[in-house]
């Protein structure tokens, strides 16, 4: 077994930013004709390598636009690195925002099997840690109404209870715990720091530098899509607060 | 490397039930009628079909409903299953963003659900069989080749689609219209035989083959007695599968910048 949970290596990832977006047919023929083609490169990260230990809680930090969001896709494997490859050893869940891929039409209860299906989870999985996620969601009540008439925060609540307490190897957070009132922040936060004795590997990324310092122990910053500095939260933090200052 | 793709295909075969249960499931959901749609629908639109082609025309061949319901059932697989397929990619776009997930699973749930409704549509079928006297006969088992045929190539055009329609959204509009083409050149509610010229036409078309095979096993007759109505749709079948998927392959990673 690897110590690393997931490696960076020299990752690069390449976008071809065309003046305007084509997405008719009849706009794509007649630009080709033209000869108006043109794309504009634009490399969101370059040479970004790192390695992420078992266990470790990293924060992701950066101002807007530096590739924070990109990175973590990659990492995902949503992306396919233009350059350079990530490997990863266990199982990567990541935390949509406001519940994205649930299905508005289909209940609570439906949603968790549909979601942890798209996570690569068995249905007798699901089966065992269903009530579990119902009681951390808090959505006893609401679990056979249809997502649609779910606010936002308990489509959130169901998002985020889905993704810890299926134990996930990897866990990314993007953006995701500032939503939801100020009572499951906490008890987020809470899971969060009792996961990391389960040895989970947390990848966060947040614009309060207060929640990053108190649930991370490493970090990393980025800036135009270069690596700049990694290592303890505290060390990183620093030049991030000199950097934004 | 195969050995690679078959693990990963054990691994999401659970999302691959999920997603045929949730098209399924969300078809019918809030009618009251529910899962007897699937044989309510075929059944009335050829009660219509055979009133307006059957007394109207003066076809005169008892079974005419038979002969409409084999074609209608066929094509309604082709036209939804592919247009399940196409628009799977946008549709699935809040998922595709965030997770990885082998993405052949979108296209593919939207043909596989869609083959389970035409599926237990065929009871309808078999009724219809039942009152206009149409005796089965051993060559009803061979009804499972047009169906093997007919799903590979829903399956391949549905591949071929989708990949183009994530990069041109107007394939939708455009597929609606190539889709009437292919119905009226499907002889669904008429017998080619009596159109004279033009012939041809039916020729090019592989679903009117695979069609024309399905009412051989249903009428009982032996389809290979014109061997090019099996090779041709077959040959067709195969080879939109392997150019839907390697398409599919090819294209897949640049999706994700296009929805």
């Amino acid at each position: 077994m690897s110590k690393y949970a997931i490696e960076v290596k020299n990752v690069g990832m390449k976008f071809n930013l065309s003046q305007e977006k084509l997405d008719s047919l009849k706009e794509y023929v007649i630009k080709m004709l033209k000869g108006q083609l043109k794309y504009n490169e634009f490399w969101a990260l370059k040479n970004v390598d790192f390695k992420v230990e078992k266990g470790d809680r990293v924060g992701i930090l950066g101002l807007n636009g530096a590739g924070k969001s990109t990175l973590l896709k990659v990492i995902a494997g949503v992306f396919k690195p233009t350059e350079g490859e990530v490997i990863r050893h266990g199982r990567i869940v990541p935390l949509l925002e406001l519940g994205a891929g649930f299905d508005a039409q289909y209940t609570g209860a439906e949603n968790i099997y549909l979601y942890s299906a798209v996570l690569g989870y068995s249905k007798e999985f699901v089966d065992k840690k269903f009530d579990e996620i119902v009681k951390f969601a808090e959505l006893e009540k609401f679990i056979d109404v249809p997502i649609k008439n779910y606010s936002s925060g308990m489509k959130t609540r169901l998002g985020f209870a889905i993704a810890t307490q299926i134990e996930p190897d990897i866990l990314i957070l993007d953006e995701v715990l500032s939503v939801g009132d100020a009572k499951f922040r906490k008890k987020s936060e809470a899971k969060i720091m009792s996961m990391f004795k389960s040895n989970v590997t947390v990848l966060f990324v947040s614009h309060s530098l207060d929640q990053v310092k108190r649930i991370c122990n490493k970090a990393i910053l980025l800036e135009h899509g270069e690596l700049i500095a990694a290592g303890d939260i505290d060390e990183v933090a620093a030049i991030y607060e000199e950097k934004t200052k | 490397m195969f050995k690679e793709q078959i693990d990963t295909f054990k691994r999401y075969r659970f999302l691959l039930k999920e997603l045929v249960k949730k098209g399924i499931k969300l078809k019918y959901r809030r009618s009251y009628l529910g899962i007897l749609w699937t044989l309510l629908e075929p059944l009335l639109t050829t009660c219509v079909l055979s009133l307006v082609f059957g007394k109207f025309f003066k076809k005169g061949d008892q079974s005419f409903p038979v002969y409409i319901l084999t074609g209608r059932l066929l094509y309604t697989c082709f036209s939804t299953g592919t247009k399940n397929a196409m628009k799977s990619i946008r549709q699935h776009a809040g998922m595709i963003k965030k997770v990885y997930v082998p993405k052949y699973i979108y296209p593919l749930s939207g043909v596989l659900f869609n083959f389970v409704i035409f599926a237990i549509s065929l009871i309808v079928l078999v009724g219809a069989m039942f009152v206009f006297k149409v005796k089965p006969t051993l060559w009803i088992f061979t009804a499972i080749i047009p169906l093997i045929m007919l799903f590979l190539l829903t399956f391949g055009a549905g591949m071929i689609l989708s990949t183009m329609s994530v990069f041109f959204r107007d394939l939708e509009y455009l597929w609606d219209v190539a889709l009437m083409l292919i119905m009226y050149t499907c002889a669904i509610f008429y017998d080619p035989d009596k159109l004279g010229a033009n012939q041809w036409i039916f020729k090019l078309n592989p679903l009117y083959a695979i069609i024309k095979d399905f009412r051989c096993a249903v009428y009982g007759e032996n389809m290979f007695a014109s061997p090019a109505w099996v090779i041709m749709p077959a040959a067709i079948s195969v080879l939109s599968v392997i150019v839907g998927v390697l398409m599919f392959k090819k294209h897949q990673d640049n999706f994700i910048l296009h929805i």
